[in-house]
């Protein structure tokens, strides 16, 4: 007698899809976790999954980071666990000020890797201008953890940069009443620029971790930029968005843009500065640069008026050699579309889930 | 049908060749499917082999010919 | 110097092509890469402005493999195998879910880039490994070669490769659809070369254009169709000469007869195509997962798993409809929530469709 082997009850679980930062991760925000743990009064709730919160004028961020391996070229997870938090929080228009740190440690990791750890996170806090000033080290079995993974929660404080920033936007939109520096602050003629090259992180860490056996020259590009944002709020202004592209990369960003904006988003492949390592990786593994995480780079929106200067002011900062302006927001179609190299146009979707290489 | 790009080769050793693959992209490959490769050669790799090594002139060829394919039709 | 990518040239083309008036054209291709040219440098929307429409064949190999062989790859996963397989085809849900979705049931599911991974899995770490081969005449003497290095006992090959000029000769042969020409896969014909095609042009007449990969490849390639249309020949043109000989790659065509014979396969949304599937010879049978598992797999055999109810990937493999004439495409059936290969397959026609275009033209 044959069982009848397809007739299996589907019991919905958690895949590695989930945490991948594409649709997937936000239809599960959306239809699990807001559901539960919406509905504070606060300025910037949860509901709106912005880079980060705030709470009677304090900025609120809190992120987790299960990098395997921990150590990979260009950085490390202590490197990684500072610098992520930090950035959401200059993103928002905020100035960084202080950090916890909970760690879980994994039974058998060796104190020679912890040391180096800490010793990472205390120099990126040191770039950064940040501390650590609480946390919790805990240990579990031997396992699945890979050695270790940290959560870092940060707080930032309104600053004297995003001020100016504003009263320099109100100069060229004066009914521009925004705070922050929120996803939902774009209009139609903003300006969207990118700090630097995309697609490093995702694709050093993809091929250090998967073996794919490439040389050394692929690094991450983990780092604190919140100096580099400052430094445009304060001396140049007129930003109306901010955004760190990491996990479901540039494609991600501009759709949650395009979305909470309401507008539409045209950016020229041309114009899009990739290093020529990663666009070769992503060709040979059949990848989408634009979808892949970075960690230590801005993508900005600005007002019209004011791109070249930012541009500019980026060009000048070590952070920001390669800047380029990719495109402008618009109100003649919806979502994200890209004008490729040969004149054809396509729209850029969100990423479902974590990029995957293919043959075909 | 299958996903295969150029790469330059650096090394040769048996059946197996270090390529680049542009930027400093290099990973070791097999070179088994190939009679001959040299250092120097490009080939076109699929899955981690070789499958073909690249006529170099018929490249540089291809813009070439096609100005002229079209210049017949006046598009010059 | 291989990139073709010139948007100056690319008019060109395209003027090239509106300049010889030969009205609407609908051609089709077999290749999942190329229908990824066509939508990633937005070449669909330029050459429907030239009244050019490319339809895609059967011919992503994620697509075209049957649910019944991923349902063998899912029976050894759950039976503790390690199921070593390529990106493309651990997303396609198959009865109890996709590959993917079995690792979070325990399952060791390794996505590799190249078979010489996945025999890394059997020779260093030990393990019991099968290796899900899809593809076709590109891939297959890459899992060939590997056997011929008799590699050990632990590890074994579940083949679903397959030949392309059968499944282009049923296309063909059913006639359902008016095609003005065919765009062949370059990489394929890498390997077969450009002699395998001949035949087809003579039988059906129809002009026949081998092409690569690069933006103004498949542009070329559509102008070099349109002028033998417009000139009433029916002929086979190599436009990838950079890497398509006309007898393709003997050494590698040798190692794939040593190693694999032809064999009546059915392919998703074809009737069975003879000599279309590619089976272990004789000498290489220890390597056959089907063989070493015949009493695991005794279960999938008899039960042929049905196509979900209402779906039409069978006529989109054809060629016959688009996918917004499928009544699941983009309701039913999405990228998150897919029921047929050609939504789930990255390189799926519907899948592609959705992703680039949500339905809505650009």
């Amino acid at each position: 007698m044959v069982i009848p082997f397809f007739v299996v009850v589907r019991v919905d679980r958690i895949t590695m899809g989930h945490g991948a930062g594409g649709s997937l991760t936000l239809q599960l925000v959306k239809n699990h976790v807001l559901k539960a743990l919406g509905g504070s009064p606060f300025e910037v709730p949860l509901e709106a999954l912005d880079d980060a919160a705030v709470v009677d004028g304090i900025v609120l961020k809190s992120d987790s980071h299960t990098v395997k391996p921990l150590f990979f070229p260009g950085g490390d997870i202590g490197r990684l666990a500072v610098s992520g938090t930090v950035n959401d929080i200059a993103v928002i228009g905020a100035e960084p000020v202080a950090l916890a740190a909970g760690m879980v440690l994994e039974e058998g990791l060796p104190l020679l890797d912890f040391e180096r750890i800490l010793e990472s996170m205390r120099a990126t806090c040191l770039e950064a201008g940040v501390w650590i000033v609480t946390g919790d080290t805990k240990v579990v079995e031997k396992g699945s953890l890979g050695g270790m993974i940290i959560n870092t929660s940060g707080i930032g404080r309104r600053g004297e940069a995003l001020e100016h920033n504003l009263k320099v936007v109100r100069r060229f939109r004066p009914d521009f009443r925004a705070r922050w520096l929120l996803d939902s602050n774009l209009k139609p003629g903003d300006k969207i620029i990118v700090s630097g090259t995309m697609g490093d992180h995702g694709v050093a860490l993809l091929s250090f971790r998967e073996g794919y056996g490439f040389g050394y020259e692929l690094k991450s590009d983990v780092a604190p930029i919140n100096r580099l944002t400052g430094m445009l709020l304060a001396e140049v202004g007129g930003i109306v968005a901010m955004k760190d592209p990491t996990r479901g990369g540039l494609a991600t960003s501009l759709n949650e843009w395009a979305e909470k904006s309401g507008v539409g988003i045209l950016i020229r492949e041309e114009a899009i500065p990739i290093r020529e390592g990663v666009r070769a990786a992503c060709e040979m593994l059949g990848l989408d640069p634009l979808e892949i995480g970075n960690e230590g780079k801005a993508v900005i929106g600005v007002v019209p008026e004011k791109a070249e200067e930012v541009l500019e002011a980026l060009r000048s900062h070590p952070q920001g050699r390669e800047a380029q302006i990719i495109g402008e927001a618009t109100s003649r179609f919806e979502g994200v579309i890209v004008e490729t190299q040969v004149g054809g146009r396509r729209p850029l979707p969100p990423p479902l889930g974590d990029p995957i290489p293919r043959i075909c | 049908m299958c996903l295969a790009i150029p790469a330059k080769v650096l090394e040769v050793s048996g059946s197996r060749a270090r390529v680049d693959f542009g930027g400093g992209v290099t990973r070791e490959i097999n070179i088994s499917l190939l009679e001959r490769v040299e250092v120097g050669d490009y080939v076109i790799v699929h899955a981690g082999f070789a499958i073909q090594l690249l006529d170099r002139e018929e490249a540089e060829k291809t813009l070439k010919l096609w100005e002229e394919v079209l210049e017949a039709e006046g598009l010059g | 110097m291989f990139r073709f990518r010139d948007r100056a040239m690319a008019e060109k083309i395209l003027e090239g092509i509106r300049r010889l008036k030969i009205g609407s054209l609908r051609l089709m291709h077999v290749c999942g890469t190329h229908q990824d040219t066509l939508v990633r440098f937005g070449l669909d929307s330029l050459l429907r402005g030239v009244g050019v429409e490319v339809r895609q064949g059967p011919g992503c190999p994620v697509c075209v493999t049957t649910n019944r062989e991923y349902l063998e790859a899912a029976v050894l996963a759950r039976k503790g195998k390690t199921i070593a397989t390529f990106g493309d085809a651990s997303r396609v849900p198959c009865n109890g879910g996709s590959l993917l979705d079995l690792r979070a049931e325990g399952c060791d599911i390794r996505v590799v880039y190249s078979v010489e991974d996945a025999l890394k899995l059997a020779v260093e770490k030990r393990l019991e490994t099968v290796f899900l081969a899809v593809g076709f005449e590109t891939t297959a003497p890459s899992t060939a070669s590997v056997l011929l290095t008799e590699p050990p006992e632990n590890f074994t090959v579940l083949t679903c490769h397959r030949y392309i000029p059968p499944a282009v000769r049923a296309i063909l042969e059913m006639g359902e659809i008016r095609l003005h020409g065919l765009i062949e896969p370059g990489h394929v014909s890498t390997i077969i070369g450009v002699k395998p095609y001949i035949s087809l042009s003579k039988d059906f007449h129809i002009p026949q254009v081998v092409a690569g990969f690069e933006p103004l490849d498949l542009l070329m390639a559509v102008y070099m169709i349109a002028r033998q249309v417009a000139e009433g020949r029916a002929e086979v043109e190599n436009e990838y000469k950079r890497s398509v000989r006309f007898e393709g790659n003997p050494k590698a065509l040798k190692i794939l007869e040593e190693v694999f014979e032809p064999y009546a396969l059915k392919w998703r949304g074809f009737p069975e195509i003879q000599a279309s599937g590619m089976r272990l010879k004789r000498a290489f049978q220890k390597y056959d997962a089907r063989l070493r598992y015949e009493d695991e797999l005794a279960e999938v055999r008899e039960a042929e798993p049905p196509e979900a109810r209402g779906c039409r990937c069978g006529e989109i493999l054809r060629g016959l409809i688009n996918p917004w004439d499928c009544p699941l495409f983009a309701r039913v059936c999405t990228p998150r929530t897919p029921i047929g290969p050609c939504m789930v397959s990255i390189e799926g026609t519907c899948n592609i469709e959705y992703k680039y275009r949500h339905g809505k033209r650009v």
